[in-house]
């Protein structure tokens, strides 16, 4: 096995270009657990740790460009007001020790259905920057997740950033698991309300083969909220806007739940959190 | 391949280091440091906590030569010489400490938390701590020695 250790970008990629095979590694906390079990034996690893490029952020206008390697908890620090649904999953990510080392850039490149960060960046219709030695191009989130643990990335692509559109009304993030860390989600949810737009996103993790969308109830909430009046969120509403959600679902029954268990759950996530977030709209200003 | 690490603010070269290895393995196996403890390799129980540059770790879960040319401090490092930190002490004082398995881990998860937050509220050391596990289910007693390490960090 090779041991890789760019210190730049274009080095990085360069490597990745040489060995198509290597294994990006930053946080380790996907990759070290397949390597401890001897479940991966890749010919290389790619150590993104020394790639400073990748472990900042910036905002460029009405988007935060989220370099991949940004762990958890500085998202947690320092982007809670601007990235406040991803810094809400975020805070459900494993552990601290989990949180000081796990990135999206990781969370995106094993593209796992219940990734912690998938449901909010599906919200906001994040874009997700991916480059090869020949140049870069941005993958719309919704493109990105092909099926299980499958992504757009092709051999030679890294993930470089994600790029989030900075809040521009209430999000919300909730999880179901058997405790209150360290728990791979039985289904999770990420909500963004646009009230400028009067739009709203949202995001279904581990219910589905991929992360996923729910248009239609999407396009419900859109048309129900008193956007004009920010009177209550009727129950009615709330409970169509769940049922619309659970709709979207397309989930499975695993060792982590059943199927109806999931659908059930997302239903109460989904009313649960819109109305939260609505909460939190009417109070503003 | 050859990983050299500080630790515990002394120079180590680990040699023929295997490329998949975790920095765990490189600190029992390789350079005597049995402090951390093998449990889970998987990150779920908190027994190989490490500081990694200033920031608590899973050592089980970052490879070797990721620490290369990088301070760790393990449990190892928190004494100084015969005289416990006073995180150690509190877990000692407090019962704390059973099959001690979990305790290396704990203990440098607490000695964490205190350095960023010297006052914790129980919630919050509930939220610091939940990444470490223990089996004898002590959890009591160990809440008890992180509330005593901080009531003891106010005199100084």
């Amino acid at each position: 096995m090779e041991f890789l250790r760019p210190t730049t970008l274009a080095d990085a990629l360069a490597a990745k270009a040489e060995y198509p095979s290597a294994v990006p590694i930053a946080g380790g906390t996907d990759v070290m657990v397949e390597l401890n079990f001897d479940k991966r034996r890749p010919d290389a690893l790619l150590d993104l740790g020394n790639v400073a490029e990748l472990s900042t952020w910036d905002v460029e206008g009405a988007v935060l460009r989220l370099g991949a390697s940004v762990p958890y908890a500085r998202i947690i620090t320092e982007l809670s007001d601007r990235l406040p649904g991803l810094a809400m999953a975020a805070r459900t990510v494993g552990s601290p020790q989990i949180r000081n080392r796990g990135t999206v850039g990781g969370n995106l490149g094993s593209a796992s259905p219940a990734g912690d960060a998938h449901p909010s960046l599906l919200a906001v219709d994040a874009v997700v920057e991916v480059a090869s030695a020949t140049g870069s191009r941005r993958v719309p989130i919704t493109e990105f997740f092909l099926g299980p643990k499958k992504s757009a990335l092709a051999p030679d692509e890294l993930v470089v950033a994600v790029r989030v559109p900075v809040a521009t009304g209430p999000q919300q993030f909730a999880k179901v698991g058997t405790r209150n860390a360290m728990v791979i989600a039985v289904c999770s949810f990420g909500l963004a309300v646009h009230p400028g737009t009067t739009a709203v996103g949202t995001g279904i993790g581990s219910a589905g083969p991929t992360p996923l969308r729910a248009p239609e109830a999407e396009a419900f909430a859109a048309q129900e909220l008193p956007w004009g009046t920010r009177g209550l969120l009727s129950d009615a509403v709330a409970r169509r806007f769940g049922e619309l959600v659970a709709a979207a679902a397309r989930p499975i029954d695993d060792v982590r739940g059943t199927a109806a268990y999931r659908r059930h759950a997302l239903a109460v996530l989904a009313k649960r959190t819109l109305g939260w977030a609505w909460d939190e709209h009417r109070r503003s200003r | 391949m050859r990983v050299r690490i500080e630790v515990n603010g002394e120079q180590h070269v680990a040699d023929d280091v295997w490329e998949g290895e975790s920095l765990l393995y490189v600190l029992r196996e390789r350079l005597g440091l049995p402090g951390s403890k093998n449990a889970c390799e998987q990150g779920e129980c908190g027994s190989c906590t490490v500081y990694l540059d200033d920031v608590a770790v899973c050592a089980c879960l970052v490879a070797a030569g990721q620490a290369h040319d990088r301070r760790v401090r393990t449990v190892e490092g928190l004494a100084d010489g015969d005289r416990l930190d006073p995180v150690q002490e509190a877990y000692l004082v407090s019962g704390a400490v059973q099959c001690g398995f979990c305790t290396p881990g704990l203990i440098v998860a607490t000695h964490d938390l205190l350095r960023r937050n010297p006052h914790p509220s129980d919630p919050e050391i509930r939220e610091a701590l939940a990444g470490n596990l223990c089996r004898c289910t002590g959890y009591e007693k160990i809440l008890d020695a992180v509330r005593l390490a901080a009531s003891r960090s106010d005199g100084g």
